[in-house]
């Protein structure tokens, strides 16, 4: 019998072997699925709501008000769409060529930069199912997918039996977790767990890269440098090793290079890939659309059919200067997100939010539309974390307008 | 959980044989074994100075209450659903090599012995649990892949 399977956009994994039952378009039981999927699968019930200023409203007045905002902003901010489908992406940029907008998302200050080096064939890289049928050793580093990306260690990357690996992660794989704490992922782990202070990520790296070398590694926090052997040691013997890379080696790093140097020292001796732990369900389908489209990953301006890239255009650095004078935001929550001395500037400018979700964001908002939520109530394409593209059909139908539909009917008001 | 030798300290130690059993250790044994609770023994139950043994045995096994044959417990309030422990089941594995053994949705949940359900575990099937049955060993295949014990064997 043939199971039909639906794909969970819950995080960046884009699991697509979930069954559902549902009835009446309400889903009742989810199967396979994880917790976080079984909570974003149930959520879409209620009908569309437009709200200008927190007073309902109907669709046409919403979008025309929305389309008006843009009209009148001089450099308008579009961000968010790491939980929109890659063809809503492509839309919003066209749109943001159209406004001339500040165009970023959540990559700025997440994994932007790993991403990038990623496109720029900088890493050495595989996909999820390459992990699953072939490595032996895995490392967890600033990440915990136990409980961000909960069917990561189960699904592909320590306890299924792969093609290659028929005897399971008893006998045939290594998993190592790097962290500041003591995760659920490093429990899995035991006795590969390496505990580095906060900010200790690069010392670690380079001391790991001279214990590659045969050298003494050193720290200024004094880690054993018998146990960074020892690891050192298991890394050289891996014959089909992935780097996980989470948001705590990227935020403790100031520059990916030390990433980059771990990696060829790594590859200089086995052979070892890369995958980010990309957390919203399509973040890289962002980075990678905008890439073809303008070479940049995140944080794009666009004026006068020519494309600014820059720091300055990022979110966080765009609100800091208050160079924007408006700002859409789409299936994102930076009010909640953001630090409060940067998320503040968002209130003294008109805000289009664009959620399925009620969040700080939209009930701040000048103008709210609630949209369906992609890949339970509409469908689309995504890019996985991996660089995969999955694509999905809705699970249940729904009133409410999908992301794309409105910004479509934006696109037109405009 | 405890043993029969922590049971026998905690019970009157006189032999009186009104619970069917030839001495006190016998029943702590059966005690141990489920065959028999704290309320088949009279003077436990009924004594005052034996109230507070009497409370703290009936404790001990108010918990196993919801067990399964195989003694497993989910606590269900800890589990999130990352499959590790349905990947990792051995008869699992077994019985779906290319579903659930491969990190795939179950092929045939007919044959499995846990499954996830709406973000869950649930445990089915005990027949199949290799701590079952004649042959039974203790494999602790799902809980050392818990990264938060929510899987309990008692």
């Amino acid at each position: 019998m043939e199971k039909n399977y639906y794909v969970c956009t819950g995080c960046g994994m884009l699991c697509d072997d979930i069954e559902v039952e549902s009835e009446k378009n309400i889903v009742n039981k989810v199967y396979t699925a994880c917790r976080v999927g079984v909570a974003h699968m149930k959520e879409g019930k209620e009908s569309a709501a437009f709200r200008i200023d927190n007073k309902p409203v109907d669709e046409a007045t919403a979008i025309s008000e929305a389309a008006a905002i843009l009209k009148n902003a001089k450099n308008p901010l579009i961000f968010g769409l790491g939980t929109s489908t890659n063809e809503t992406q492509k839309l919003a940029i066209e749109l943001a060529k159209k406004a001339s907008a500040t165009l970023d998302d959540t990559s700025s200050f997440c994994l932007g930069r790993v991403v990038e080096a990623l496109l720029h064939n900088r890493f050495k890289v595989c996909t999820l199912d390459d992990v699953r049928n072939k490595a032996d050793v895995t490392i967890f580093w600033g990440a915990d997918p136990s409980d961000s990306h909960p069917r990561h260690l189960s699904k592909h990357s320590y306890f299924p039996r792969g093609t290659e690996k028929q005897r399971g992660w008893e006998e045939e794989r290594t998993a190592i977790a790097i962290d500041v704490r003591k995760s659920h992922t490093a429990k899995i782990c035991g006795n590969h767990f390496f505990q580095i202070p906060p900010g200790g990520d690069a010392e670690f790296i380079d001391a790991l890269i001279a214990a590659l070398a045969g050298k003494l590694p050193k720290t200024s926090y004094n880690f054993p440098p018998k146990r960074i052997l020892e690891l050192a040691n298991i890394l050289k013997g891996a014959k089909f090793g992935v780097v996980f890379v989470g948001l705590g080696l990227i935020y403790s790093l100031e520059n990916i290079e030390p990433l980059v140097r771990l990696m060829d020292a790594l590859n200089g001796k086995a052979n070892f890939h890369l995958i980010p732990m990309v957390g919203h369900y399509n973040m890289r389908g962002f980075n990678e659309t905008l890439f073809e489209e303008t070479g940049y990953v995140n944080s794009v301006k666009f004026e006068d059919g020519t494309v600014k890239h820059g720091p300055e255009y990022s979110i966080v650095e765009s609100l800091k200067a208050k160079t924007v004078d408006a700002a859409l935001i789409i299936g994102s929550d930076p009010l909640s997100s953001l630090p409060r001395s940067v998320s503040k500037n968002l209130l003294e400018i008109p805000v289009i939010s664009m959620d399925p979700c009620e969040t700080l964001t939209s009930r701040n908002a000048k103008v709210y539309i609630n949209t369906a939520i992609s890949g339970v109530e509409s469908g689309g394409s995504a890019t996985r974390m991996d660089g995969v593209k999955v694509n999905f059909k809705p699970v249940v139908e729904t009133t409410r307008l999908s992301d794309e539909a409105v910004l479509k009917k934006i696109m037109e008001a405009l | 959980m405890t043993n029969a030798m922590e049971l026998y300290q905690m019970l009157p130690k006189t032999n009186c044989k009104k619970c069917g059993k030839t001495s006190c250790m016998a029943f702590a044994v059966a005690l141990m074994a489920r065959e028999l609770t704290a309320e088949d023994c009279p003077p436990l139950k009924e004594e005052s100075k034996y109230k507070e043994s009497y409370e703290k045995i009936s404790g001990l096994f108010k918990q196993s209450e919801g067990a399964t044959e195989t003694g497993l417990i989910v606590h269900e309030d800890l589990c999130f659903g990352c499959g590790n422990c349905v990947v990792a089941c051995p008869p699992n594995v077994a019985n779906d090599p290319y579903g659930v053994g491969s990190g795939n949705a179950p092929t045939n949940v007919n044959k499995l012995v846990l499954v996830i359900e709406d973000g869950i575990v649930k445990a089915q099937n005990l027949g199949e649990c290799r701590r079952f049955g004649k042959n039974k060993i203790l494999c602790n295949g799902c809980i050392v892949t818990c990264p938060v014990e929510a899987i309990e064997f008692v």
